[in-house]
């Protein structure tokens, strides 16, 4: 395998040179099943590895992947250590004010409270990811938030009593919620947060936007994005 | 890895679990150890090498020179660690692309526009199209600057503090024998500070030991990154499905650290007696007593 | 929202009191620095009282560690040997896992329930680990002061007929701390350093309640430039560390006002301690 890989990558410098231009880095976190994840073999993997995959071949770049820490995702973009963010982002109004964002491939999704029982406080104590929208949403909410590094975390939180209710991406959540054997349901409402998901760019590469843009089209057109989400999200997921 | 492993749902037990560990993941964990011992090999001369300089600078007789030594010892100090990482390695890296970007691009148009970086795709450090191994390295690399650079505050500090311990009778002997300033530097000086500066160091040492878990805020994927991402509950998405078992590969982590740590102290003791040898300090006499 | 009331309604938001809702837009410096500041609350406050407890159980078992009976010395030494030896990141994380396991209703002790949710809070549970930690390296720190008094002063003392208690008071502990001063300022300096980790790896933020790093941290990625709220914590912890090496100055002149000028042992900011 390492040996493949060497080969590969030894190819990749031989062509690289002649198309310089076209090696694009994608930037991921890692940590957010199925969206995105490190699968057991050490490289990412998920809805938007394959995502990512068929869209360069669409708009044929050559494509690398790259792993960042979700907290400083945004700064490293701009700094150009990699050229798109790929990581199950929602688009907002904030992030669009510094970046910008592909058309969505992923719908609006809806976030979902999780809790041990049906008759959780949603306006007691609600664990959240920090710094996603989920968190400021609670805040708002009323609810007291209680905000930890990892999604993981968070749902360890309910799991040993420390937060009511988690609040987090329903996509995120359902695999969860369904392997649990009943320990854990969803509570309350679900609520529409952010404008689907969508790949970050530098607002100055308009080409590169452009191109992800007519790939993704071209996959909603052909089925073959709703197919690679019923893979990924099981068929009850909101489609295109 | 193994032909039993093709399928891990499938099988249970201990062949479960050696297909688990020696899953493609945790050779990455087990090659992640690799990397921080080569780094904490190569950032130690690297920081000892930047305090040597800032203690010099420190005791330099050019005014500006020995303000900026003991300013840089004072400024880096004074800075949690953690909060120097979240923000320098975004601009050591932007910086060092702007410096090549002066020498390379063909347009010289300001590169910071809004919160944007940009240069010319020349200027790329390392060039976009270079192989994921450099890019790698460079993140290694600017981990091991950003390391020596506040370590080396500390040992600047040390090594400050060890040369003005060095008896100040000794050095005028030397200079009233006729020694230049080098030569009182290199044949008294030199010689005689490790000692005094040796309880400092190997503190340093145990110090820069414990903030490695850090490195993972410079891009670096350490053992604790690792540990973190294996243990955290997996679902069936993954190959191998399991709770949380954070606990169990953090208690992994803290057995390393104690053995490192205690290694480290053995070793440490040894170089102190050997470097007490003919010294004139009280453990250096109390030697010279023991052998009589 | 001019400056000023920015400052009414965020100096306390670290403690829970003013605005509920961090600001959503702007992120004016002014808010920056009055959040950022208000964090800082939570610095002092668990370096302090850390600080002071520690102090306390460090002089027992540097006391400990130091005595002939191995019944006292092998615990302080594991003890001393386990905190110093492991980064503080895990030992956060170990007493998060192990707190939480504490039962949630509430423990019966004699028929009176003892309440434990507040265990895992950060202001009780890291403020205790913190506290532990700084006590074993400042242990170490007192039991090599101890280690280090001049025989002539022990042998003095009992000659004058000051033994057992009186010795300890008198001329023991007071030689130990002028020994251990400049040491002890440097362990202040990285325990204050070390607070900065409670809510990014250790503690959850409770009602976005959190320390100057964590509103650092939400601006940063309010604003997604790391390059204003960082430098920020940076200046606010030169500030702290220079007001802090000033009052250990102030006490090292106190403690070594008996001797010639010349003899006092300056504060040297040297890192003899682990972290």
């Amino acid at each position: 395998m390492k040996k493949i890989l060497l080969a590969t990558t030894l190819l990749a410098l031989g062509t690289g040179l002649a198309a310089a231009q076209d090696v694009v880095r994608l930037g991921t976190e890692g940590a957010y099943p199925p969206f995105n994840f490190i699968n057991d073999a050490g490289e990412v993997a998920g809805f938007e590895r394959d995502v990512g995959d068929e869209l360069c071949k669409r708009a044929e770049l050559t494509c690398e992947w790259v792993t960042n820490e979700w907290d400083s995702i945004i700064p490293n973009l701009q700094s150009g250590n990699y050229d798109v963010i790929i990581a199950g982002m929602s688009i907002t109004d904030e992030r669009e004010e510094v970046i910008d964002f592909s058309q969505n491939y992923f719908p609006p999704a809806a976030s979902a409270y999780v809790a041990l029982a049906a008759d959780a406080d949603l306006k007691g104590t609600v664990a959240a990811q920090i710094s996603t929208i989920q968190a400021g949403y609670v805040a708002e909410s009323g609810a007291t938030v209680l905000e930890f590094a990892t999604p993981d975390e968070s749902v360890a939180a309910v799991r040993n009593g420390e937060a009511a209710a988690v609040f987090a991406d329903k996509d995120f959540l359902a695999p969860i919620v369904a392997e649990s054997n009943g320990e854990l349901m969803f509570v309350g409402e679900e609520v529409q947060l952010g404008g689907g998901v969508g790949l970050g760019l530098r607002e100055s590469d308009t080409e590169l936007k452009a191109k992800f843009n007519t790939a993704i089209q071209s996959m909603k057109d052909d089925g073959s994005l709703n197919a690679l989400i019923e893979k990924h999200f099981g068929p009850e997921t909101a489609k295109f | 890895m193994f032909a039993v492993c093709a399928d891990p749902k499938a099988i249970e037990g201990l062949t479960w679990l050696s297909c688990y560990l020696t899953s493609g993941k945790h050779l990455d964990f087990y090659w992640s150890f690799v990397t921080v011992l080569l780094l904490l090999a190569v950032t130690a001369p690297a920081a000892l090498a930047m305090g040597f300089g800032g203690a010099m600078a420190a005791r330099s007789r050019i005014l500006p020179l020995s303000l900026l030594g003991k300013g840089y010892a004072a400024l880096v100090r004074g800075v949690p660690d953690i909060v120097f990482f979240l923000f320098f390695v975004i601009a050591l890296d932007q910086g060092l692309e702007y410096l090549k970007s002066l020498a390379v691009c063909a347009d010289h148009a300001w590169p910071w526009q809004g919160l944007e970086f940009r240069v010319c795709q020349e200027a790329k450090v390392p060039l976009g199209a270079s192989s994921a191994f450099w890019h790698q390295a460079y993140g290694f690399a600017l981990a091991v600057f950003t390391f020596a650079l506040v370590f080396g505050a500390f040992a600047a500090n040390v090594l400050y503090g060890a040369m003005n311990a060095v008896p100040k009778a000794q050095l005028e002997t030397a200079e009233a024998y006729g020694m230049s300033h080098g030569q009182v530097f290199r044949r008294v000086l030199m010689p005689q500070m490790w000692v005094y500066a040796l309880p400092g160091l190997s503190n340093l040492w145990m110090i820069l030991i414990k903030a490695t878990p850090l490195l993972f805020l410079l891009g670096v994927k350490d053992i604790v990154y690792w540990a973190r991402e294996l243990g955290g509950s997996k679902t069936q998405a993954y190959e191998y499905p399991h709770p949380d078992w954070r606990l169990w590969y953090f208690l992994g982590l803290l057995v390393f650290y104690l053995c490192f740590t205690k290694v480290s102290e053995i070793v440490l003791a040894r170089l102190s007696a050997r470097l007490s040898r003919g010294q004139a300090t009280a453990a250096g006499e109390a030697m010279r007593r023991a052998g009589a | 929202m001019t400056c000023w009331e920015t400052f009414n309604a965020y100096a306390f938001r670290s403690i829970g009191i003013g605005e509920n809702l961090l600001p959503k837009s702007d992120f004016t410096l002014c808010q920056q620095f009055t959040l950022i500041g208000s964090g800082l609350i939570w610095n002092v406050y668990f370096g302090a009282l850390a600080l002071l407890f520690g102090f306390f159980l460090a002089t027992g078992i540097a006391l400990a560690k130091s005595a002939r009976s191995p019944w006292l010395s092998k615990p302080a030494e594991w003890f001393v040997f386990i905190f110093r030896g492991s980064p503080l990141f895990i030992q956060f994380f170990l007493a998060y896992e192990a707190l939480q396991m504490l039962p949630k209703a509430g423990i019966d002790v004699f028929g009176i329930s003892v309440d434990t949710a507040w265990t895992t809070r950060a202001w009780a549970g890291a403020l205790f680990v913190l506290f532990l930690n700084t006590s074993a390296y400042a242990a170490e720190i007192f039991h090599g002061a101890l280690r280090s008094i001049p025989k002539g002063d022990l042998e003095a003392a009992e000659a004058y007929g000051i033994t057992g208690w009186q010795k300890f008071t008198r001329i023991q502990w007071p030689t130990m701390l002028r020994l251990a001063w400049p040491s002890y300022t440097n362990e202040a300096i990285f325990l204050f350093h070390a607070t900065t980790l409670v809510f990014f790896s250790g503690f959850p933020a409770f009602r976005q309640m959190g320390d100057a790093l964590y509103y650092a941290n939400y601006f940063a990625d309010k604003t997604f430039n790391p390059f204003v709220p960082y430098p920020i914590v940076a200046f606010y912890f030169i500030c702290l560390t220079l007001l802090l090496t000033s009052g250990f100055n102030a006490v090292n002149r106190r403690l070594n006002r008996h001797l010639p000028s010349n003899q006092t042992s300056r504060i040297r900011l040297r890192p003899n301690l682990i972290r």
